[in-house]
């Protein structure tokens, strides 16, 4: 073990940690949004596929990988405007409306993939931004400031989320109108436009978090995200439906992950024991995730269509 | 029953995303003449994930006496793959492949339902006793040791790599051949080798490259199709890289030294041939380097020297059983 409590070792498990939190938490702060509202999106990980697809080929085309990214969050508003009728206009049940996202989502990225461009071909995504003078700082540099630009955005959207939900009006009425729809209709409030922001938000992000995915891995394939999105529903729940929650609850799953691997490469762990820690990310989760379950409480209206007449 | 637009709008939009779906996940295969050998395969990831199910695809597509091919791909999970062998089964297909481990509990039984059909899973030695099931592998440790051989020499870090899914069939056959080749070729080397417990967690796979790189390896292998996204990882820090099942170098020109390509063929061929001839199985085969089912294909823009060399005389003493891989 003690080759893991190296300087060098403990640096790479927070940079990799970082890494690999970055999908986890982008998605979850778009899923928080949503659930702040009361609209609960079990397709997150098809939109992340979708996001993902449409970045990958778009890089591929054009060797853009801002287009990349642009593209990825617009396929997500659009999946997000169909998410939004399914769900706001036609007061259809959410849980099964997500679950249909989600294949369509996994059907569809897949057949794109096939038709369009079929063995994997490598892309190139965004070159690791060193942050001038910070960077430069032994070890904590190499930690957390020599990363993909779009590892920076995603943390940086953290406050940025907080202050929207916070301290915004729009905030207060996103956060109305997930826990008291009556009330705030009565109030003047627009629930379907307030939900139609917030769902349109949510898969803008998870778009943008499949188009990371893709391009920090600089390949798409069959399933690309192997199920990121739904860690990212229980990462929402995890992190209290709060941004800085959220972010604490990626941050640990990755640096946990990016732990097991360590100890993996090592040689610290083998055989039934790999497996088992293998296990450990999602287990803390669930832990977690039991125990917060008990002390907060989710949006009341969650889950909820509204319907002004009734 | 009244039903309300509400209602009747949801019933709309949930047949529309159905019909999407069912569009996207389709088959464009259609009924053939039942004079045709007909082949159904059912394999976890996609045909062309240049791994492990790309390897079955292109060797059924390389048999003789072949009139119509049906490929489910991307059947990650065994229920699914399950469904789909029994429908091949039950639509008079001559020979269903269930192609992966994983599938094998789900096969034993279906095949027991349909005595008259030929059944092929791999990468297994167990036909569960049952005559109409044929099981095939691939004997990855001897390609791995080749591999492992000519990394050991090619290394200026002392310090190798190895991404591995879990621990099991020709997945480890290929990291054991791999690491035993290398301990043998240079004495006190390290391998560090990292199951990810997963076939398809290309992210995880990437950190894990990462991880090794990070820990000075400056070769890497892997096995299965989530190694694309260690190969990313090599790529970005120009560490050679090893492939196996299908040849990889379409996933770095530069740094793919050399793929172990599975030739599926070899063994089917003498399995179709054979259901022809009214024997529908009960039989293992395995593909070797020596019956040329596994082929080492070398990336010629890849200059290695004196590796190469040594890569060579390894597989011409595996062929000529002078040398044991140990796995």
């Amino acid at each position: 073990m003690s080759d893991f409590f190296t300087v060098a070792s403990l640096v790479f498990v927070v940079g990799s940690g970082i890494r690999l939190a970055t999908p986890f938490l982008l998605a979850g702060l778009g899923e928080t949004i949503g659930q702040r509202s009361g609209v609960l999106n079990l397709g997150v990980d098809g939109v992340m596929l979708l996001g993902a697809f449409g970045a990958y080929w778009t890089i591929l085309e054009t060797r853009s990988p801002v287009a990349g990214i642009l593209v990825g969050i617009a396929v997500g508003l659009a999946m997000g405007l169909l998410y939004g009728v399914i769900t706001v206009t036609l007061r259809a049940e959410q849980g099964i409306s997500g679950i249909g996202i989600f294949l369509f989502g996994l059907g569809i990225s897949d057949l794109l993939f096939q038709k369009k461009v079929g063995t994997p071909i490598p892309i190139r995504g965004f070159d690791d931004l060193h942050v001038p003078l910070l960077a430069d700082i032994p070890k904590v540099g190499e930690m957390f400031f020599q990363h993909s630009v779009l590892v920076y955005v995603a943390f940086l959207l953290v406050p940025a989320v907080a202050f929207l939900l916070n301290r915004t009006t729009f905030g207060l009425n996103v956060r109305a109108v997930g826990e008291n729809p009556a009330a705030a209709d009565s109030l003047g409030v627009s629930v379907a436009r307030v939900r139609y922001t917030t769902i349109l938000l949510a898969n803008g992000l998870a778009g943008l978090a499949g188009a990371v995915l893709a391009s920090e891995l600089g390949i798409f394939q069959q399933n690309l995200t192997n199920g990121q999105g739904f860690i990212a529903i229980a990462l929402v729940y995890f992190g209290a439906w709060r941004p800085a929650g959220v972010m604490g609850g990626a941050l640990l799953f990755g640096l946990v992950s990016a732990t097991v691997l360590q100890w993996k490469t090592l040689g610290l762990v083998s055989g039934a024991a790999s497996s088992l820690t293998a296990m450990a990310p999602a287990v803390l989760t669930i832990l977690a995730l039991v125990v917060i379950s008990r002390t907060v409480g989710q949006p009341s209206a969650l889950t909820r269509p509204f319907d002004r007449g009734h | 029953m009244k039903m309300s637009n509400k209602t009747r709008w949801g019933l709309a939009a949930l047949v529309a995303v159905l019909a999407l779906v069912a569009g996207a996940c389709g088959s464009d295969d259609d009924a053939a003449d039942s004079d045709e050998f007909r082949i159904a395969v059912v394999a976890p990831s996609a045909s062309n994930d240049l791994a492990f199910t790309q390897s079955i695809v292109d060797g059924v597509n390389a048999l003789d006496g072949v009139g119509v091919i049906n490929i489910t791909d991307g059947t990650f999970i065994v229920d699914d793959a399950a469904a789909a062998i029994r429908a091949y089964a039950e639509d008079g297909y001559d020979l269903v492949i269930a192609h992966g481990s994983q599938y094998g509990g789900s096969l034993q039984e279906i095949a027991k339902d349909f005595p008259n059909t030929a059944f092929a899973w791999g990468t297994s030695g167990d036909t569960f006793g049952l005559d109409n099931v044929t099981a095939y592998t691939a004997a990855s440790d001897q390609g791995g040791y080749v591999m492992g051989a000519m990394a050991a020499t090619m290394t200026n870090s002392g310090v190798i790599g190895v991404v591995g899914p879990i621990a099991v069939g020709d997945a480890k056959l290929y990291v054991d051949g791999f690491v035993n080749g290398a301990r043998d070729s240079v004495v006190g080397i390290t391998v560090n080798v990292n199951y990810i417990e997963s076939f398809s967690d290309v992210a995880l796979a990437a950190e894990a490259a990462a991880g090794h790189v990070a820990n000075g390896a400056d070769i890497l292998t892997g096995t299965a199709q989530m190694v694309v996204g260690a190969t990313g990882v090599a790529a970005e820090h120009g560490v050679h890289w090893f492939g196996t099942q299908s040849n990889q170098t379409a996933l770095g020109a530069d740094i793919v030294v050399a793929s172990q390509v599975y030739k599926w063929e070899v063994v089917l061929q003498g399995v179709v041939n054979g259901i022809k001839n009214g024997d529908l199985g009960g039989e293992s085969h395995a593909i070797t380097l020596e019956n040329g089912g596994l082929v080492i294909e070398f990336n010629d823009g890849v200059d290695v020297g004196h590796a190469r060399t040594v890569g060579e005389k390894a597989i011409a003493d595996i062929k000529a059983r002078m040398l044991d891989t140990g796995a």
